[in-house]
């Protein structure tokens, strides 16, 4: 079992967050985890992305050529990560900001509207819980038990009244792709 | 299994080891990529009751570090390459001086200011002296989050052991990025150092020294000091290896590089090509010797390495010429994938397994 996933989007949407909380959850579960973010002289608006690899064997290089999975919260980011998926990869897009369809044919598309569902639930900063549902929901690359563990390390104590909505949010992103 | 591991980008997971690890006393200037160290040790120093100071400068940095050092206590300092650059000329005295200090470089992309994104450009600097006179650092090249907290704690027993200073030296991927780790039993075991300056009271009088204007003793001093030095390239020489038993093409490779040329290989094992995998951890020593014993059987190597071509220097003098010595890198804070780096070893592979 290997998952070698990007997760991309706009600077504030929770990406470096959502890559953290599964590489935990991957440690949690005893996997071999990294995660490496993208670094730079990044502003408010511009484009942040990270790369997550778990897996049950030793991990060689945690820059990636061909993602498993990537995780597109925004048009920018499925533009530039959508070529890169290795053939029968997925492709998890956040309908909600994107509103082009996915362009090679020899990959696995799921459709999510996060934002959309992350505003129902009260706070569109959630939008990359429903994305991590539908990812998990999709690969099963670790058990939804674990990952209220993991927002239990990832968020600091003081937003821990925050992981109820956050556990919700993966819920329903995990039942949107059902 | 959970244990003890925690998850932590690899500047955090220095400063954790090094105060594990007994550091007393921590002097730098911010610099990106390895500012989440100091922004750590800023409050993890004083919760311990030990002491962070932010310089002035990087010079003024590395002169503490030689004044705490002198004190004979466990010190470290912490820069990225241009920093690095300016302490240069504190590095020399230390090293002249017969200290022990721990320096990490998180190194960017050079020359000049250069970039914030990884390289290992520096690989000269770092093990060929660096600043003036003939010495040499003993430089431990971590490839993992892991490595960084085990050659961190290393890093101040060789200090101490050797009376050298030594450099972590790390990139900005490795700086960046978050593995799992675990701090173990690391042990604070600080020898005593009755050369140091810590007030006479009664004993015969300790200088710490670095200038012999009589050439006799500084020539006599420059032979004590190469004497360390192959003492050190005697007992000190660390490096890894991945199917390297049966490789035809041995791709050599440090630190994150390394990382890459082992999915590297496994992608090339897996069309049949017998590529293999030699990681120097320390970089001064250099593991010449197990380089040159993988030439016995080798057809061929590649330096891989973020940089024009440093390091593929000491590959060609280990291998002394009996087989060819390829280089491939990427510079500027450019990393290459691992696609990238197996398609060199196929094309190499072609070349040269075949003949």
């Amino acid at each position: 079992m290997k998952h070698e996933v990007i997760v991309a989007g706009f600077g504030g949407q929770g990406v470096l967050l959502l890559g953290q909380v599964l590489a935990y959850a991957g440690m949690v579960e005893g996997k071999e985890v990294s995660w490496l973010p993208s670094y730079g002289p990044e502003m408010r608006g511009g484009t942040a992305n990270c790369t997550v690899v778990l897996s049950d064997t030793e991990i060689g290089s945690p820059v990636v050529s061909q993602p498993s999975c990537v995780i597109a919260l925004n048009l920018p980011s499925m533009e530039k990560f959508e070529p890169m998926l290795k053939p029968g990869g997925r492709l998890i897009i956040n309908t909600s900001l994107i509103d082009k369809k996915a362009e090679r044919a020899d990959i696995e598309v799921v459709e999510v509207p996060a934002t959309e569902i992350a505003n129902e639930l009260g706070s569109g900063r959630v939008a990359n819980m429903v994305a991590l549902g539908a990812f998990v929901q999709q690969t099963k690359a670790v058990d939804f038990t674990t990952l209220e563990e993991a927002l239990k390390k990832v968020l600091p104590q003081r937003r821990h009244e925050l992981i109820p909505l956050n556990l919700q949010a993966i819920q329903r992103g995990a039942e949107e792709t059902k | 299994m959970l244990g003890d591991k925690v998850l932590m980008v690899g500047n955090e997971a220095i400063g954790e080891a090094a105060i594990r690890a007994g550091c007393q006393l921590y002097f730098a200037y911010p610099i990106t990529p390895q500012s989440e160290l100091p922004q750590l040790l800023a409050r993890r120093m004083p919760e311990e009751g030990r002491v962070f100071l932010q310089a002035e400068s990087e010079v003024a940095a590395i002169n503490i570090v030689y004044g705490a050092a002198g004190a004979g206590a466990r010190v470290m300092t912490s820069s990225s390459s241009p920093g690095i650059s300016l302490k240069q000329e504190g590095i020399s005295y230390i090293a002249g001086a017969e200290l022990p200090c721990v320096i990490v470089n998180i190194v960017r992309g050079g020359p000049g200011l250069g970039g914030i994104q990884p390289a290992q450009s520096d690989y000269f600097q770092a093990t060929k002296g660096g600043g003036h006179g003939d010495y040499r650092l003993i430089v431990l090249a971590p490839a993992s989050v892991q490595e960084m907290v085990d050659l961190t704690a290393l890093a101040f027993d060789l200090a101490d052991k050797y009376r050298n200073p030594v450099m972590v030296l790390g990139d900005g991927t490795l700086g960046q990025m978050m593995e799992p780790v675990e701090f173990g039993d690391i042990k604070a075991e600080i020898p005593s150092k009755p050369w140091a300056t810590t007030g006479r009271k009664g004993r015969a009088r300790n200088v710490i020294n670095s200038l012999y204007l009589d050439p006799n003793k500084l020539e006599e001093h420059n032979w004590h000091l190469q004497a360390k030095y192959r003492r050190i390239e005697g007992a000190e020489v660390r490096y890894d290896s991945f199917n390297l038993a049966d490789a035809q093409l041995v791709v050599v490779a440090y630190g994150i590089s390394a990382r890459i040329a082992r999915t590297a290989i496994e992608m090339a094992r897996a069309d049949g090509i017998a590529a293999g995998l030699l990681r120097p951890i320390t970089l001064f020593p250099f593991p010449t010797g197990a380089i040159a014993q993988a030439a016995e059987k080798a057809a061929a190597f590649l330096s891989l390495e973020l940089s024009a071509g440093q390091m593929v220097e000491d590959v060609r003098l280990a291998v002394n010429g009996r087989r060819p010595v390829h280089f491939y890198g990427r510079t500027g804070g450019i990393i290459p994938t691992p696609q990238e780096v197996y398609e060199e070893i196929k094309k190499l592979a072609g070349e040269e397994v075949a003949k």
